[in-house]
């Protein structure tokens, strides 16, 4: 499968962040422009990133390493992102995660065919009609094994279109 | 011609409304009839959505859920006129569980296009702000106090007290921060708003900063919410194009810019010092007070934190005048409160109602009990730092003050339905699990103490010690209590010891 995003170099991420605003001109802006623009922030952005935004290499590796999303290696094409707070928890998410475990990944892993990233989030706003997983961006409620297989199919379509 | 109403709201999509719209059009096209398709946001019925609505002469006909398979027999039975169907719920607004409703928040949402600035216009739209700036800050303060309106986002804090002292404030900057972080599970309300009725935001966030003299606004916003974020983004750019941000405000001498920024997976976030750090581009660690961010916030000037719901709020209360939002409610508790029923719930969705509605009305009334079926057993109340009830003691009036004397909190506004299924002691090993995993490690019994807690209940389960465990659990909890900067440690607790309290069954397998 190819990758959603593009491929990183030095040079491109300095492009990048060029065209942060002013006042995007911060450590978490600049790394979230990154992790846009490639997947992930390799641990080389770092430096880049600090000098750019005119902080220590210290703070800037203090926020990437702050937030659970951003990421120091490239993700799978596709991310499966699965509630496992309360609501829905309530509506079966923990036998859910289990049944993906199972057929995918367990949470916190690559599928072995490399196609896929199994991640937990806390709440994806969908509360009312859980279990609630989101495949890369797009939200799926009420979701089954067959109904998430069927979403993870439909974006591995739209990543190789 | 006829006009076709079917969701855009994520909630909506998340169940197929994409594919009944598309159907829907192609049905259309290839019977030859003439129809406007509108994506609105969600009417907050969950429970029937996709719910596609038809304009008819005597109101909009509501159609759900409807699947893709469904429309091409909807249109055989003359959907377009409104006519019967198995799916049918009739006209919207008849919908006895919508009609109860006092819906001042939400007045708009569900009902207008939500990009279209006209249709905002048109249902009442721009009025506060006009009137805002017809009567000046000082008034504006005034109406605010005067509502009796209270934060919406947790702690209740008096609105209009925040706004007089950021008003008050001497600087050259000043700050309107709107928390969009809602990191609470069961809670989605502010999200249904920014995707269903983006320019009442605005509008409020543009009241805020006339009347504190602050120039410029963030919407601070989570990654989980890419639809919301994709809308509020649109709806920013139209109220540039349309002189409602900028310079000169709709043609006055004030000027308000306004951006979004996103946050990248972080509950603490929503607290707001860790959300002004996170604003500034840095680690959101949670900041001691004083100084209250009124004074100095955001990059150290005084900064307006509000909820959405809070802001959006606002625009309603100049409308019809404190004196009408202040007659809602009870005690101390005024207007009303966005409820969102969530978790197994037969009828999840949004209840906007005066505050002083017993959580029994709004779990067997309103939500017509579990979707499972089975009993209730466990209804947890203002998001993960909130208290679980137990299904005999549901008879709470949900105000801030009787929630409190119950031994919870209204929080965010959020109702988690739990069947008997559920096992309480993995319910409150799992709140001392997402405090640890949240945490923004500043202080230890919060950092540490949520380790901790994981630990001991793992024993309690397994059957080591459990008497001296849960004498030592709830030593943790007291301490976490007394001890944590912040109500993530601080609260956490409240889950845990309510579920001791209430289940001690549950931990004694
Ligand atoms: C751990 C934690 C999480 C919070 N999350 C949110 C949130 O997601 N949204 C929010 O508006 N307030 C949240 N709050 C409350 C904010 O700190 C703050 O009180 C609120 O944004 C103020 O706005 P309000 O007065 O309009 O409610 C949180 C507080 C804590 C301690
Ligand atoms: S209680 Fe927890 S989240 Fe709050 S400041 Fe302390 S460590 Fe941070
Ligand atoms: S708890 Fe899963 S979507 Fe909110």
């Amino acid at each position: 499968m190819v990758s959603r995003y593009s491929t990183w170099s030095a040079e491109a991420a300095q492009q990048v962040l060029d065209l942060l605003s002013e006042g995007e001109r911060l450590i978490l802006p600049a790394l979230q422009a990154l992790q846009h623009e490639f997947g992930y922030v390799p641990r080389e952005a770092v430096g880049i990133v600090a000098k750019h935004v005119n902080v220590s290499v210290a703070d800037t590796h203090g926020v990437l390493s702050f937030y659970h999303e951003l990421r120091t290696s490239p993700p799978a094409p596709i991310i499966v992102s699965v509630c496992v707070a309360e609501a829905c928890q309530a509506n079966g998410s923990r036998e859910l995660v289990t049944s993906i475990e199972q057929s995918i990944a367990p949470v916190g892993s690559r599928s072995a065919d490399g196609s896929v990233d199994v991640v937990e989030v806390f709440c994806l706003g969908n509360c009312a009609l859980g279990p609630a997983v989101l495949v890369n961006e797009r939200l799926v409620g009420r979701v089954n094994l067959d109904s998430l297989t069927r979403a993870v199919a439909t974006a591995r379509d739209e990543v190789n279109a | 011609m006829t006009t076709i109403y079917v969701p855009r709201d994520s909630a909506a999509r998340s169940v197929g409304a994409d594919d009944v719209a598309v159907a829907i059009a192609r049905e259309a096209a290839v019977r030859g009839a003439d129809v406007t398709l509108i994506r609105n946001g969600s009417r907050g019925l969950l429970w029937l959505e996709p719910l596609v609505e038809v304009v008819t002469e005597s109101g909009r006909v509501g159609y759900g859920p409807v699947t893709e398979s469904d429309v091409a027999g909807l249109f055989d039975a003359g959907f377009l006129a409104g006519s019967d169907h198995p799916l049918s719920v009739g006209i919207v607004e008849e919908i006895a569980w919508l009609k109860d409703q006092q819906r001042v928040t939400f007045s708009r949402v569900g009902i207008v296009d939500p990009l279209s600035l006209n249709d905002y216009e048109a249902h009442g739209g721009l009025v506060g702000l006009r009137r805002a700036l017809e009567i000046g800050g000082d008034a504006v303060v005034e109406e605010v106090l005067a509502s009796g309106l209270r934060g919406r986002g947790g702690a209740g804090f008096p609105a209009g007290i925040k706004w007089r002292t950021v008003r008050g404030a001497q600087s050259d900057q000043k700050y309107v921060c709107c928390n969009a972080d809602e990191g609470d599970s069961g809670t989605f309300a502010d999200r249904m708003l920014m995707e269903g009725d983006p320019f009442t935001l605005i509008e409020g966030m543009v009241i805020a900063g006339i009347t504190t003299g602050a120039t410029q606004g963030f919407i601070y916003s989570r990654s989980e919410y890419p639809d919301a974020n994709d809308t509020m983004r649109e709806a920013l750019e139209i109220a540039y194009l349309n002189g409602l941000l900028g310079n000169g405000v709709l043609g006055s001498e004030h000027a308000f810019d306004l951006s979004l920024r996103v946050g990248a997976g972080a509950y603490i976030c929503g607290e707001e010092t860790a959300m002004l750090e996170s604003l500034e581009g840095l680690r959101g660690m949670v900041r001691p007070k004083p100084p209250i961010p009124a004074l100095e916030g955001l990059f150290g000037m005084p900064t307006l934190v509000n909820n959405v719901m809070t802001l959006a709020s606002v625009p309603g209360i100049l409308v019809d005048g404190s004196a009408a939002y202040q007659a809602l409610g009870s005690e101390r508790s005024r207007g009303t409160q966005v409820f969102q029923l969530a978790g197994n719930i037969a009828q999840g969705g949004i209840v906007e109602i005066p505050f002083g509605i017993t959580l029994s009305e709004l779990v067997n009334t309103y939500g017509g009990g579990t979707r499972s079926g089975r009993p209730v057993r466990a209804v947890q109340v203002g998001g993960p730092l909130g208290a679980y009830f137990p299904a005999d003691k549901l008879d709470v009036s949900l105000d801030y003050e009787a929630m409190l004397a119950a031994g919870g909190m209204v929080g965010h506004g959020g109702v988690v339905v739990f069947d008997e299924s559920v096992d309480m002691s993995l319910q409150a090993r799992f709140a001392m699990e997402f405090c640890a995993k949240e945490s923004c490690g500043k202080c230890t019994p919060c950092r540490i103490g949520a380790v901790r807690g994981v630990e001991t209940i793992d024993k309690i389960r397994e059957g080591v010690d459990r008497p001296g465990n849960l004498v030592l659990l709830n030593d943790l909890c007291d301490l976490m209590t007394d001890g944590s900067l912040c109500a993530m440690g601080g609260l956490t607790p409240m889950p845990v010891q309510s579920a001791l309290r209430h289940f001690p069954e549950d931990f004694q397998r």
